[in-house]
This record gives structure tokens, sequence and C-alpha cells, in this order.
């Protein structure tokens, strides 16, 4: 899956070209090109890349939330993995923001297929989409008031004793 | 008498199909609707058997797998993954074995491998034929139904031959297998491989070319290619638009380089051309299960990864260090590298991605599942406007929709 060395020479030129300073920065993890940006360039970048006459990014395989409580004003994060069938590029864009301004530009009118995903993303993180048709909770309860994949919600404690539940015993 | 009045016919009294007030009448097809085959939720705005507007609720069966995946050792998360597509779970088990491979840099002897192939083309046959034969019952046509469920059920045989379960399989281990088949798998193969073609070209005979079965759905859902990409379509439901997009040769894995297959694709991406692409990629997986018998290599059924693989019992009773390995894998204490990684198989539904990052320590700090189902179920509702409510049932069976997997 990981793209050549002369392919990422060219995608970082081309980033650095088009969006000044929007580069944190870039890594292979494993076998995947990783790109880390600031938020305000996501959207544009990965337009920008859609319709670039040689990459043509033209599917968006994935994207999800990420949640790290220690990252001082980098709390929450996004990936974004884009798919290239022509060239069978792969590559995965990511951003972190503060977790008390979790905003940032949506990309359901590059694809349609973000709608949904994004929506996810709301729902389990609280990652506002600027620009979203129609934001609200997919998979939980319309009530819900918690965004229950942040990490300081722990998963129910096996060994929890406070609960007397007669039926089913714990 | 009073004398009959006659009125005149004037320009103002003849009523014009715009005239008519409309009423939309609201149907809420769901949550457990029988010919939805699975808990999905549409609000139609129907105008008489007309679909106006669709709006769909999913979520109801939504298990909090990747929250709960953050608690679980890597091993114990193989159930989950069972859950997933459950019409083909050992697709989804050995995609999450593949990928936690991958993380650990585990070699997997070629043996493994082969026998990986055989079973996800096994249970990509299965799952098509779920598809298929219900398209067939819902456009009316019970009795292939009947005669294509007896070939699965002969294929969940071998399955509990394997692993001893038969839906939710929870088959194989990282790292291979828990024992090698036995002779009686490899009988049964050869068996399904003989009778499974005569049955396949029985149920093509009442299909393919049945005027009422192409009456129906030849132009039924149809969505383009340029849509289809844009709505993160993958898998049959992608090919049957003309797309040949197969992560089985674009990203081979478990040795699919190997192997010689045709990508089959549609040119419409209607009903018909799906139900077509999944009938030829059935007869292509029984090429692939012929190859890799033919080719079976002789070597392993595991991979030397003493701090993953459960040690031989035997061992465990007279060794010290398989006691302790025995020990920790059990109790899910093997401490995983630091790491990203994305590993993709091509599912039965389309392009299954498992996102794994790692920090070290015995669970995935985080754990994401692509799900096939849930990015292409959202143009349903697209693909429905305008058409009869039939077919849009028809639709959705065509699509594929698995309920567990879309809501994860």
């Amino acid at each position: 899956m990981l793209i050549s060395q002369s392919v990422q020479e060219k995608l970082i030129n081309e980033i650095n070209e088009h969006f000044q300073d929007a580069l944190v920065k870039h890594e292979v993890l494993y076998d995947m090109f990783t790109i880390t940006l600031k938020r305000e360039a996501v959207a544009p970048l990965i337009r920008h890349l859609y319709n670039h006459e040689e990459f043509k990014f033209k599917f968006l395989t994935n994207l999800c939330g990420l949640h790290y409580p220690n990252q001082k004003n980098q709390e929450l994060g996004l990936m974004y993995q884009l798919h290239s069938f022509e060239n069978n590029y792969r590559i995965r864009i990511k951003t972190f923001f503060p977790i008390n301004d979790p905003v940032i530009a949506t990309v359901t009118d590059i694809f349609n297929a973000a709608n949904w995903m994004e929506r996810q993303e709301y729902d389990f993180f609280g990652i506002e989409f600027k620009g979203h048709p129609n934001l609200k909770r997919i998979l939980n309860v319309d009530d819900m008031t918690i965004f229950p994949m942040r990490k300081e919600y722990p998963a129910e404690d096996q060994a929890r004793k406070d609960k007397n539940d007669i039926m089913f015993g714990r | 008498m009073s004398k009959k009045q006659t009125k005149e016919i004037t320009e103002s009294t003849i009523i014009l199909p715009e005239d008519i007030k409309k009423e939309y009448t609201i149907l809420n097809l769901g949550p457990t609707h029988p010919a939805t085959h699975g808990i999905f939720q549409n609000i139609l705005k129907m105008d008489g058997e007309k679909i106006v507007e669709a709006e769909s609720t999913v979520g109801y069966i939504h298990r909090a797998f990747e929250k709960l995946a953050e608690r679980k050792a890597y091993y114990q998360i193989t159930p989950y993954t069972d859950r997933l597509n459950y019409c083909s779970a050992p697709l989804n088990n050995l995609g999450w074995h593949m990928a936690v491979e991958k993380l650990i840099g585990a070699e997997i002897p070629k043996r493994v491998q082969y026998m990986r192939v055989i079973i996800m083309e096994l249970a990509r046959i299965i799952d098509h034929i779920i598809c298929n034969s219900v398209i067939g019952v819902d456009t009316g046509a019970l009795t292939g139904f009947v005669y294509m469920f007896q070939q699965r059920e002969f294929v969940y045989d071998i399955f509990e031959e394997i692993c001893g379960a038969r839906l939710t399989t929870n088959i194989g281990r990282i790292g291979g297998f828990e024992r090698d088949f036995s002779p009686k798998v490899w009988k049964k193969i050869e068996q399904f491989l003989k009778e499974f073609p005569k049955v396949l070209a029985e149920f093509e005979s009442l299909f393919v070319r049945n005027r009422i079965f192409m009456d129906r759905t030849i132009g039924c859902g149809a969505i383009s290619a340029e849509k289809a990409l844009s709505y993160g379509f993958t898998g049959p439901n992608l090919r049957a638009t003309g797309i040949d997009y197969d992560v089985r040769v674009m990203n081979p894995y478990s040795s699919y380089e190997d192997f010689d297959f045709i990508i089959p694709v549609g040119t419409q991406g209607d009903t018909y051309d799906r139900f077509m692409v999944r009938e030829e990629e059935m007869k292509q997986s029984l090429s692939i299960i012929r190859q890799a018998l033919d080719k079976m290599p002789e070597g392993p059924f595991h991979a030397d990864l003493p701090e993953f693989y459960l040690p031989e019992k035997q061992d465990v009773y007279s060794k010290m260090e398989a006691l302790i390995y025995q020990f920790k894998i059990v109790m899910g204490e093997n401490d995983v590298p630091v790491g990203e990684i994305y590993h993709a198989i091509e599912a039965a539904n389309g392009e299954l991605g498992f996102y794994i990052i790692s920090d070290g320590g015995r669970t995935p700090y985080r754990l994401h599942f692509r799900r096939p189902c849930f990015i292409y179920y959202q143009a349903y509702t697209e693909m429905i406007k305008g058409a009869m409510l039939s077919d849009a049932i028809l639709t959705m069976s065509s699509l594929n929709v698995i309920a567990g997997e879309l809501d994860a």
C-alpha cells in the first residue's frame, strides 16, 4: 500500500507549494504514507488532490475520529484516508485540534460518502463539521448527551459491584 | 318535476391533472419489516405507490464494538468481528487476524495463506448465495432459494468441521489455525467443488434469461459509476457499475497474487448487473479454491509466534516456557508494538478495513472498522427516489445490506 519515495516527495512539494505552513509533519507508518496538517488546510487540500491531474484521489476510503487526552490543545483529531484508483496510491491525512473548539470544515461537498462518516464521528467524538447538511447523531439515540468514544468514558468495568442485577447476575 | 339543469362545459370546469391536490402518504417501512431482512427503518413519502422522498434511520443494533475493543486483548476481539457481516463471518475473522499479524510483523507460512484463501472464498460464495437467492425471493421465486440454501448449509458443515462453529465462526487464530484441516474437510471441499457448479447452473437457468426476472430487475435501483464512487461503493456493487476495483488485485494479501482470476464488471449498475456480477464471482471463487487445492504447499499450519499463538497442550504441562506463554496469551498480557496500521480485505460486500492504533499496551488504543455496508447504504435513499415500493425492497436486497455490519 506504500507509495514510492518519489511520489511522496511530489506530494510534499505540492502541499508546500499550494498550502504554505500547513504541513505539520509527514511520516511512513507501517505501509501508509501519513501527513499531519493544520485543520484549516484539510478540506482545501482534499479538494485539491481530488481535482489534481496526476494524483486523482477520487475515493474516500475511511474517516475516523481520534482522542488523545494528554496532548495539550491537540486533544481531538481526525484521520482521513484517500485512495486513487488509477494510480493505486493510498495516503492518510491527520489533523488535530483542541477539544473545546472541535470544529472542522466538512468534505461532504467533495464526497457524498463523507455524509454518514462525519455524522458518525460527530456522534462519537462530538466533532462538529462546518457546512454539513444534516449533522445529527446516527448510531446512538438522539437524546444522548455525551460523546461516548472519548477517553473519559471508559467501557464498563467487568468487576463493578454497584449494580444489582438479579436476572443476569454479575 | 323540476327541469334537469345541464351545466355548460367551459374551460374553467375542466380539471387538469395538475389541479388535483396531491396528497402524500407517509409510510414507515421498518425497523422490523419482514421484507427488509434486517433492522432498517426507512420513512418513505409516497405518492400512490411511488416513492417521492425517503429517509433512513440506522443504529438499531449498534453494539459499540469499537469502544468494547478498547478493553479487550487482540485475540478477544475476533468474536466481535463475527458479528459484523454475519453472513460471511470467516472473512471478517481472517481479515482481523491478518490486520493484527501486520501490526506485530508476523510472517505467515504459505500453507496457512492458502488455507485462508480457501476459507475466504467459501465464505464469499455463501454470502453471494444469500444475496442472489434473496433477490429471487423478493421477485417472487422461492424455488432457487431453497436449492441454494442446501449448498450454503453444506459450506456450514465444512466450517463446523474446521472450527466447530457454523454461523459466528471465530475461525482460525492470530498466526494461523488451531489445527490442520482434517481429511474430512478436504473431502468435503472437493465434494462442494463438484456439486455446487451443478446447482449454480440450475439456479442460473431459473433466473438469468427469465423474462419476468429480467423485466423486474433491469433498470431497477441503478446508479452511475461516478455516483457510486462518490458514495464510497466497493465490492460487487461498485463493480456492477463498471469499475474494476478489487482489493484482492489492487493490494493483494494472503497470497492472492498467486491465483489467476477475473474481476467481473457490469455496465448499468442496476439490480440485474449486481446479480450477474455476484453470479460470476461465485464461479471465480470456485476456480480460486480449485487452484489453491492444487497448489497447496506442505508446511506448518501456524506461524512461529510463541507470544501470540497458544502452545501445544502437552508442552504446557511439561515445559515452563510454554506454560508462561499459555498464561500470558489467555490473560491477554502480551504487549504488541506501538504502531498504526490499516489493513483492507475484499469482503463479500466490499472493502472491509481495520484501522488499528496501538500504543504498545495489551489492547488497541483505537480501533475503527471500515464497514462497506455503512458507507454505501447512505446512497439507498437516493437510489429509490422515484421508484416503486416493491423496487425499493429489491434494491435493498441486491445491495446486500447486512444490519450487523451497518451498525457495528
